[in-house]
């Protein structure tokens, strides 16, 4: 297999013009001819969708959330980067690009990069005319921050819930085209296989959820927004849904996989509070513009925090470790997630940890300086003339919560300590996954007419995302990028014209569907999914997870191989097949996920570098950070998919760096 | 953390095969439940032990476990989303209960919300209200003015943020004792009245989006407020004022 990625010719800033302008196009007619599977209603899906049906396309979407409006954009909070430069800081294209392209550690392609930054303000311009209410300032202009790894505000935000009005924004567009009948929504579907009928994508089989029913929907071409398998390690910032199963199936068929071992690990999160727990929270990454990230600088000290002897408030400023400041001085606090996520890890590793669990694994968020800071200003603004020390405290307190109101309202919910009198206690937790489907520049996989977008696909991130950077890229993908390129490959199918489902293709389908529903609820085993969920969990976060060493990987492929075996002979999957079963549908993503779990550890296994989020240990710089080894692993590991993960092939496309130089990252 | 006891609790749980079947309330009890475990962890280790014992699990709505994306439904004591304001039932924490305690979970009760099975209702009501209107007509295309050729009144843009951070679980239903929509509907109307962007169809909306909340079989408005006060987003009754002075501008016109 020869890995094409259709990278256009031509300068790096002309390539999406020119790209554009030589594809082909499918008439208006035409178009009513052709049908659209689209699965998968978050950022990247819900997008494509309206946009796809705008254009005059057949559109079917598929959600297993019992509303497209649920898809779990919706919990992104702090925001979407574009290269507007509103704030005159010298933003460019150019830098968004670099940043990029720097931040995913010189492991993502320049085209496609450059395309995304080049999209990325038309993305704004389009969600204010739908309605979207991102945050303004007095003069009624849009506002911006600055996000983790960049030296300018670039990111728009709707508080601390961008993802939900983004998504409510694309769910909107697409309830326009649903009242149309150009969009026929089917909500509480699970996509369980795509259909390959000479070679080509030619529809999907689904579960509806409800009923048990299983359904064969035919299309001219499939796209995958199915978002990121980072419930392979169970306990995760996604939603409990979330799941691998649509791009697991797809990889089957023939997708090829990339990069699965670039996982995000999200460094400010709620820390892990006992082994009931299900569903790890996030904390924006919004609020280390403000927050200070520090542990005790004596081990006695985080000692007697975690025992609740010593308070965060009582540890004086000389014995408290800014870490982050202390290592990065110029970005501090807002260093890219991988590189805070590490050193989180570090200082607890070395025992500074202040949270009671298991492992000790937590650090302080601290909001005390802010609060003083802000408060000052605001005392200056309103002329108050020495104000003490408490007034200043309520003012900033007022200040903070204005910016991050819900945020901390949220951590008092799950806590029960309140952050603006006593630091926030957080750790790194699995987040967002880099990898993905194998995608070309038309963001069309291996096989021909089966499409990638979003986290769904491997394409722009690289080894590590930039905070705001999801919205971004699911919106670019959905509006801009894909209803574009998908024309060029339905040109050919104008006259192709319905296609039947009553085909062998599709029997033999719905036949192997069926019979692995068959095979799990029938299983006469003794233990839940979840039981396996959680020991893959352990597995992953302990061998695969911010770092990894040979030893550790080679024992979770093992490890995780013997777990898919046990977990055919033991589950036990109650109910049955024909009504809403929620265990049948857990069972089947957690098989997956032990499949894509032993390829995602061959993966980092095979990768001997550290870079972004994949960190080996016998790859780091005497000072701890990211040794990577560009003139051996400067590529993409596209997997392909011949019967066991074990077996998977590796193909490599490399990666040319034309308009970047490859350097060292350095953030200090 | 807190390091508290487990509690030992008695569930009272509403149990439905599916929409035409009868249901009832089994009793179920659980025992050394972590006080900061959340409300559908509890719910998750319940389902772990009926499996063990080779039962049926209850089925629930959930998905983001954040107080998000509106899955979660469930009547707690009587309650939408449970004891506390503003939150939704993911993000109830067992250390509002205390131990011994007897809980009663049933689904959203309302005509224009069938019970799927057990805990589980069909909220495709509010989708098809929001087909009818709930969005603006322009094409995704990128080629719209550039985001700051209008600016829009700080008090405005927030007030619109508010009125559209209604997440659509349906509580708001739940609470009504005429089972409403119009907490929910209104905050889309009000969310697109607050804005320029929002003017050009506001008529039509309000005037479509109302017919629909009706068709489905959502009840009147009588101003009791319970909507308001188990809104886990603390979306305002200002919004049903706004909306019912949209409706009759409309009407009049």
């Amino acid at each position: 297999m020869i890995l094409d990625s259709k990278i256009p010719e031509g300068p790096l800033k002309d390539k999406w013009t020119n790209h554009k302008n030589n594809i082909n196009l499918v008439n208006p007619a035409n178009k009513r001819n052709i049908d659209i599977i689209v699965v998968g209603t978050g950022l990247a899906g819900g997008s494509a969708s309206a946009t796809l049906a705008e254009l005059g396309y057949n559109v079917k979407s598929f959600c297993y959330q019992d509303s497209p409006r649920r898809a779990h954009s919706i919990a992104a909070q702090g925001g979407i980067n574009a290269a507007k430069n509103y704030q005159g800081d010298g933003d460019s294209t150019y830098r968004l690009f670099y940043d990029t392209i720097k931040g995913g550690d010189y492991r993502s392609r320049e085209a496609n990069v450059y395309r995304l930054a080049e999209v990325s303000a038309s993305i704004i311009d389009q969600c204010v005319a739908q309605g979207v209410p991102f945050a303004r300032d007095y003069g009624g202009l849009l506002d911006n921050r600055s996000f983790g790894g960049v030296l300018v505000s670039r990111t728009f935000y709707a508080k601390g819930q961008t993802g939900q009005q983004l998504l409510l924004g694309a769910y909107s567009a697409m309830n326009r085209q649903i009242a149309k009948g150009k969009i026929k929504m089917y909500n509480r579907h699970e996509m369980l296989d795509v259909v390959i009928v000479d070679g080509k994508a030619r529809g999907i089989i689904a579960r509806n959820l409800v009923t048990g029913e299983i359904e064969r929907h035919s299309a001219h071409a499939v796209v995958l927004a199915s978002g990121g398998y980072g419930n392979v390690f169970f306990l995760s910032t996604n939603a409990m849904g979330s799941n691998v199963t649509a791009a697991w199936k797809a990889h089957k068929k023939g997708a090829v996989f990339a990069n699965p071992c670039y996982t995000q690990i999200h460094p400010t999160c709620i820390p892990v509070h006992g082994t009931q727990q299900s569903k790890l929270t996030l904390m924006s990454e919004s609020l280390r513009n403000d927050g200070r990230i520090w542990v005790p600088k004596n081990l006695e000290d985080a000692k007697a925090v975690r025992e609740g002897k010593l308070k965060a408030v009582d540890i004086k400023e000389e014995d408290r470790d800014y870490y982050l400041e202390r290592r990065y001085p110029s970005f501090g606090n807002l260093v890219p997630r991988d590189v805070a996520s590490r050193a989180a890890k570090e200082r607890c590793d070395a025992g500074y940890g202040v949270v009671a669990n298991d492992t000790n694994e937590g650090v302080f968020l601290d909001f005390a300086s802010a609060i003083m800071r802000y408060g000052k200003e605001e005392a200056h603004i309103k002329g108050i003339e020495n104000p003490s020390n408490e007034e200043i405290r309520k003012l900033g307190e007022k200040v903070i919560e204005n910016k991050y109101g819900n945020l901390f309202e949220m951590y008092m919910q799950i806590t029960d300590e309140n952050p603006y009198k006593t630091p926030m206690k957080i750790y790194p937790a699995v987040h967002y996954t880099m990898g993905g489907i194998w995608v070309d520049y038309n963001l069309m996989t291996t096989v021909p007419g089966l499409y990638a977008t979003g986290e769904a696909n491997f394409s722009d991130h690289g080894a590590n995302r930039l905070g705001a950077s999801a919205l971004m890229q699911g919106l670019a993908d959905g509006y801009f990028v894909l209803p574009y390129t998908i024309g060029d490959y339905l040109a050919n199918d104008i006259r192709t014209g319905a296609i039947p489902t009553n085909t062998p293709e599709f029997d033999a389908a719905e036949k192997k569907v069926v019979d692995e529903i068959n095979k799990l609820v029938n299983n006469k085993g003794t233990k839940s999914v979840d039981y396996f969920h959680k020991k893959l969990g352990l597995i992953m976060w302990n061998k695969v997870g911010m770092s990894r060493t040979t030893e550790g990987l080679k024992e979770a492929i093992q490890e995780i191989s013997e777990l898919r075996e046990q977990f055919w002979k033991e589950v036990r999957v109650p109910g049955s097949a024909d009504d809403k079963n929620s265990e049948l549908e857990k069972a089947g993503r957690v098989a997956d996920f032990l499949e894509l779990g032993e390829l995602f550890a061959r993966d980092a296994l095979e990768r001997e570098e550290s870079c972004g989020g994949h960190f080996r240990e016998e790859y780091k710089t005497e000072e701890g950070e990211a040794l990577r080894r560009d003139d051996e692993f400067a590529y993409v590991s596209a997997w392909e998919y011949t019967g066991k993960p074990s077996e998977a092939i590796l193909h490599k496309e490399n990666l040319n760096f034309e308009n970047v130089e490859l350097k060292t990252r350095s953030y200090k | 953390m807190s390091q508290a006891k487990g509690l030992n609790l008695t569930l009272k749980i509403w149990r439905q095969q599916n929409a035409k079947s009868k249901g009832k309330i089994e009793t179920y009890q659980i025992e050394n439940i972590s006080p900061d475990s959340s409300f559908l962890e509890m719910l998750d280790i319940l389902n772990t032990e009926l499996i063990d014992k080779g039962e049926i699990p209850v089925e629930f709505d959930h998905d983001c476990r954040e107080g998000i994306c509106g899955s979660c439904s469930l009547y707690i004591n009587g309650e939408p989303h449970g004891p506390g304001k503003r939150i939704t039932t993911c993000q109830l924490h067992m250390r509002s209960f205390k131990d011994g305690d007897t809980i009663y979970i049933e689904p959203w009760r309302a005509a224009a919300f069938p019970i799927v099975k057990d805990l589980i209702v069909d909220r495709s009501a509010f989708d098809r209200i929001q087909h009818a209107g709930g969005y603006i007509s322009v094409n995704t295309s990128g080629n719209t003015v550039d985001a700051n050729a209008t600016p829009i009144d700080k008090h405005d843009a927030d007030e619109a943020f508010n009125s559209a951070t209604c997440i659509g679980c349906g509580a708001c239903v739940a609470a009504c004792k005429n089972a409403s929509a119009s907490l929910f509907v209104s905050a889309k109307i009000s969310q697109y009245a607050l804005l320029p962007q929002g003017q050009v169809e506001a008529k039509d909306r309000v005037l479509n989006m109302v017919k629909q909340a009706e068709k489905e079989g959502f009840g009147p408005c009588s101003n009791t407020g319970a909507c308001e006060v188990e809104c886990p987003k603390g979306i305002s009754l200002e919004n049903i004022a706004r909306m019912n002075r949209e409706f009759l501008a409309a009407s009049i016109s």
